[in-house]
């Protein structure tokens, strides 16, 4: 009967992810000797308003990585609730393997291609940093698929602003104190130019020993 | 996303070179990605396009050949896999892979081969080609250069180049120094593949960053 196929139409169309409503700003990650440095701030921006000032945008994941995210707030919730599921999985094999940055990152590629095939895309920009076995790793995916690696990434804004620092002062084997510092300057430059910026940021360490996400400071 | 690939076939060997820069709209986002990879021992395939779905079209076909080498015992000649690369790519004729690929290899002979395609598979033998943002700036300037191998010239003749393996990386490096100072989405490192009887090397060339 026209009456319900149009009521299925209409479903199909409510089921989709058309644009983000709350959402968190630029993620900026760097290597340095020891490992990964992530930070990030703890804002998640309800359009033009703040409306939560304390989001966690990073998470650890498995043994060997931490994520970062940027974009719609629900949907990173949503892809850690898929790679909660991939980390039982691989706990259970038990077989002594876990997995690694680049797995993960690589699982997380596929499924925002496959979203974004579907038209269904999850709204974010994820970055992913880890280390294993003396190899760092720090990668990044988009909502639409794009991944690349290299020594520094960020997203959103911090790709504008924060990219040409990190290109400028980034070097091998940086010291904790010094990948701070950078990163710090990275985030004041975003906080003075990204309207959704907040002055309250994590920044994360992943060394081979483990995972670290500092306190909420500013 | 866009960039840039070439490919020239010679006698007894294929170079194929592409740039390693990965932008999007105005940004860098970075210098060193590598858009060629090895299909099968003797074919190398680079493409230009939307970076997601060149990385799903070669997994798809590093995949098949994977599956082709258990089936036959041995491994895809290069123009087998340029058969596969234009089926899989019409397969998607109605949700196209904004891929623009050059395969490049040696056929059964041994001589150097070089298929080009677009985004929806329609391909090609042809002694040279370019793709991508700067093939517009490249392509001219490898007609000019390249007469015998050209698709232009009829009766077709035979699709190789009568130039040396050294004689044919310097064209390319050529090529690319020239499309990176007029073309913003080329430039950084010119990443370059040889194939020949002997196996495959890799050279590196710096280019222009801005």
């Amino acid at each position: 009967m026209p009456g319900l196929m149009l009521a299925s139409a209409a479903g199909s169309d409510s089921q989709r992810t058309l644009y983000p409503y709350v959402t968190g700003t630029s993620v900026v990650g760097i290597k340095y000797k020891d490992g990964i440095l992530l930070a990030a701030d703890m804002g998640g921006s309800y359009g033009s308003t703040l409306r939560y000032k304390t989001v966690e945008r990073m998470k650890p994941v498995g043994k060997h990585s931490i994520i970062g995210a940027s974009g719609e707030l629900s949907d990173f919730q949503e892809i850690m609730r898929y790679l909660d599921e991939l980390i039982l999985n691989d706990n259970m094999w038990d077989d002594g393997n876990s997995l690694g940055p680049k797995e993960v990152l690589n699982y997380l590629t596929r499924v925002m291609y496959n979203r974004r095939n579907k038209f269904n895309p999850l709204w974010n920009s994820l970055v992913l940093g880890g280390i294993k076995n003396g190899q760092k790793y720090l990668g990044t995916v988009s909502m639409i698929g794009v991944h690349y690696e290299d020594n520094h990434v960020a997203t959103g804004f911090g790709n504008h602003l924060a990219r040409p620092i990190l290109r400028d002062e980034w070097h091998e084997d940086m010291t904790f104190e010094e990948g701070v510092k950078l990163l710090e300057k990275c985030m004041r430059v975003l906080l003075y130019r990204d309207r959704s910026a907040v002055n309250k940021l994590q920044i994360a360490k992943i060394t081979e020993e483990g995972v670290t996400i500092s306190q909420p400071y500013s | 996303m866009c960039r840039t690939c070439v490919a020239i076939a010679g006698a007894d060997y294929c170079v194929i070179a592409a740039d390693t820069r990965m932008s999007t709209g105005y940004s860098i986002l970075t210098r060193d990605y590598s858009k060629i990879i090895q299909l099968a021992d003797k074919s190398v395939m680079a493409s230009s396009g939307f970076q997601a779905d060149v990385r799903a079209l070669q997994k798809v076909l590093a995949a098949r050949h994977l599956i082709y080498q258990h089936q036959h015992n041995k491994q895809m000649s290069c123009p087998a896999m340029a058969q596969l690369l234009s089926n899989t790519l019409y397969y998607k004729r109605f949700f196209p892979y904004y891929a623009f690929n050059v395969l490049g290899g040696l056929d059964s002979e041994g001589k150097g081969c070089v298929f080009t395609y677009d985004a929806v598979g329609s391909y090609e033998r042809v002694g040279y080609s370019a793709q991508g943002s700067g093939s517009t700036l490249i392509t001219p300037f490898l007609d000019n250069q390249l007469k015998s191998p050209s698709p232009l010239l009829l009766p077709a003749k035979d699709a190789v180049t009568p130039l040396s393996e050294s004689e044919a990386i310097d064209l390319v490096k050529t090529c690319f120094a020239s499309a990176t100072e007029r073309d913003i989405y080329t430039g950084d490192k010119l990443e370059i593949l040889v194939l020949n009887a002997s196996g495959i090397r890799r050279e590196y060339m710096e280019l222009r960053k801005d």
